[in-house]
């Protein structure tokens, strides 16, 4: 049993670690159900009832443009994961399993990927996806993240895989499974805590990004809602009723994803520590 | 028909041989043991018959098919692995229902065959767990079952029970063997423990260092072991070995000076230097039997009804004897040891047994 002073500390530095994490979420999310009067008035008060508004959220919902920002985020973040953990499950198992020429080689190229950061090739990147024709498309932008989140990925998964033992495979190949249904069948559902890990590592900037939106597909209509907010910030005018509203909302379908990997997530970065 | 004909094969890693020019059938329906010290290439063997290790050279048939460039699958084998390998995710009926269900097979099949697996094996309550569910004797049933219903034409287990606890592992060598008489079976099976080999096979195969040292009935091994590994591999505690020369026909001194009168074969010259090697179970105290000699007590294991006796030589060569009831013998004296004739094993110089 451990003393209960020492408990108290723990817990006290870990309750205001908490509340400095959460801090600007609460303040955002309470101050987007104000009116803008009291935002600047009292910008750490909580809404009352002669300061409620819901006049942001209006705003927001009101604009059909950014509902489908909402779901070009969706829809870029979803199928970056999707593409990320199915190559990067398929390479990873390549690269454990199988013993090829230049299989070194290709796993220390894919490790300087985690290495060097993506952005350093913009240019080359827009003038790619300008010849591929690609530009304000969510296509360009789901090539591009799956590209940037691979790397790591096939690293991650990689060590998963090579903890699968060897006889499950073996057991699988004499009870006359393909390859490719081993791989599916037998080597996907085990690393399953993996690939949900390698999901939320992924998820996260790619909902958050704003360089390669606002680069790649800045208009037509292909915003992703971080750029899609940007519309409220003017150079002499802000609407901060909107903004606020935007970015509380933007929060949920992230904070969904997060719920359905956790339970997955935690056992992955526990797995392996206890038996 | 189920027999595996495997003529003068060989695989190397690079440089390194690991098996050298084995020959060996295995008759239909009948149960053969693989049996060597680690690292001794009995492994490496099952797998090239599985079809997980690739051969460098030779050939092999199961059931008159020739196999070397078949997959796993198209062998028509089941390998039960030494850690069961069974799929962690999948409930214990789908274990064995898996490679059933990649076969095509109608799902009516499948349940016919997965039920009376399932039968044979006490498995009926378990279905519905999950491997990790299972205990040790549970688990190594549900993979031995996983074979069962796949009918193969040769069943092959990797050193199935060597992960169960000692009880256990007596439990399930008996089950091992009524199903290989319930089913009729082809089996090959490695092992690195000479008991499990010697009351589980009708042919033994020992190997050392790639090669096959013997082939033939655990009791021929057991009498007449064609070499020194082989003698002081089969049986337990190992057979003794006691070095000497022949100083004329008839007449062997050991180490120690002492003589010994026994028959030789004629092949065996005046100046030879020959292994003798007797088991401590047709070595006694008693002085009552054809050779004899004399050693200082060691150390005396009682184990109940029967005991080991460690001696030594005054050459510092040690024999073991088994000793009945109170051998009468106390440790530091001097004891009298004595042989079985008929059971002397004479072997070379070079380890091959002399013909007698």
């Amino acid at each position: 049993m451990r003393k209960p002073a020492s408990a108290i500390a723990v817990h006290g530095i870990l309750i205001l670690y908490t509340a400095l994490a959460l801090f600007p979420i609460v303040l955002v999310v309470m101050n987007s159900f104000k009116a803008r009067k009291a935002i600047f008035g009292s910008p750490l008060a909580f809404p009352t009832p002669s300061t409620f508004s819901l006049i942001g959220y209006d705003k927001v919902f009101g604009d059909s443009s950014i509902v489908s920002y909402y779901i070009n985020s969706i829809t870029v973040t979803g199928g970056t994961i999707f593409f990320t953990l199915l190559f990067g499950a398929m390479a990873a198992w390549a690269l454990t399993e199988y013993k090829f020429r230049w299989n070194t080689l290709l796993t220390l190229f894919l490790a300087i990927g985690i290495m060097v950061p993506i952005r350093l090739g913009s240019v080359a990147i827009i003038q790619l996806i300008v010849q591929m024709n690609l530009i304000n498309t969510l296509t360009a932008l789901i090539l591009v993240y799956t590209a940037q989140n691979l790397p790591l990925s096939i690293f991650i998964l990689s060590e998963f895989i090579a903890q699968i033992p060897k006889d499950l495979r073996e057991a699988a190949r004499c009870d006359g499974l393909s390859e490719y249904n081993i791989f599916f069948f037998i080597v996907l559902p085990l690393i399953r805590p993996a690939m949900a890990t390698v999901a939320v590592f992924t998820m996260i900037p790619v909902w958050n990004d704003l360089w390669f939106p606002l680069l790649l597909a800045p208009t037509g209509g292909k915003q992703t809602i971080t750029l899609g907010i940007q519309q409220f910030l003017g150079q002499y005018i802000t609407d901060w009723n909107a903004v606020l509203s935007a970015l509380s909302t933007a929060i949920i379908p992230v904070l969904i994803l997060y719920v359905i990997f956790s339970r997955q997530l935690i056992r992955g970065l526990t797995s392996g520590a206890v038996k | 028909m189920s027999e595996v004909k495997i003529d003068k094969l060989c695989k190397s890693y690079g440089p390194v041989e690991v098996l050298k020019d084995i020959d060996l059938t295995v008759d239909d329906g009948s149960f053969v043991v693989l049996v060597g010290p680690s690292g001794c290439g009995k492994s490496t063997l099952l797998r090239s018959i599985a079809g997980l290790e690739p051969v460098s050279s030779g050939s092999m048939t199961i059931g008159g098919k020739t196999v070397n460039d078949l997959p796993p699958a198209m062998r028509e084998i089941a390998m039960v692995f030494q850690s069961y390998a069974l799929y962690p995710h999948m409930d214990v009926y789908s274990n064995m229902a898996f490679g059933l269900k990649f076969a095509k097979t109608p799902r009516a099949e499948i349940d016919a065959r997965v039920g009376e697996a399932a039968r044979i094996l006490q498995l009926e309550a378990l279905l519905k767990r999950r491997p990790r569910e299972l205990s040790g004797g549970q688990r190594q049933r549900v993979a031995i079952g996983r074979a069962i219903v796949r009918k193969p034409q040769v069943f092959l287990f990797d050193e199935p029970l060597s992960n169960l606890d000692a009880a256990l592992r007596i439990n399930t060598r008996v089950e091992i063997a009524k199903l290989h008489k319930m089913l009729n079976a082809t089996i090959v099976y490695v092992t690195h423990d000479q008991v499990e080999a010697m009351t589980l096979a009708d042919k033994i195969v020992v190997m050392n260092k790639g090669r096959i040292e013997q082939t033939g009935k655990p009791l021929e091994l057991y009498y007449k072991p064609a070499n020194l590994f082989v003698a002081g591999f089969i049986g337990s505690p190992a057979m003794n070995f006691l070095s000497a020369t022949v100083k004329k026909h008839g007449v062997l001194t050991l180490a120690d000076g002492q003589e010994l009168k026994l028959k030789l074969p004629p092949i065996a010259k005046p100046g030879d230097i020959i292994t003798l090697g007797c088991r401590p179970e047709h070595t006694a105290l008693d002085g009552r039997r054809a050779l004899k000699f004399k050693g200082t007590v060691d150390i005396i294991e009682r184990l109940g009804e029967t005991g080991f006796a460690h001696m030594r030589l005054a050459s510092g060569q040690t024999i073991i004897a088994e000793v009945r009831g109170d051998p009468g013998v106390e440790i530091g004296h001097t004891a009298n040891i004595s042989v079985d004739e008929q059971h002397v094993h004479l072997f070379d110089e070079g380890g091959k047994r002399l013909s007698q």
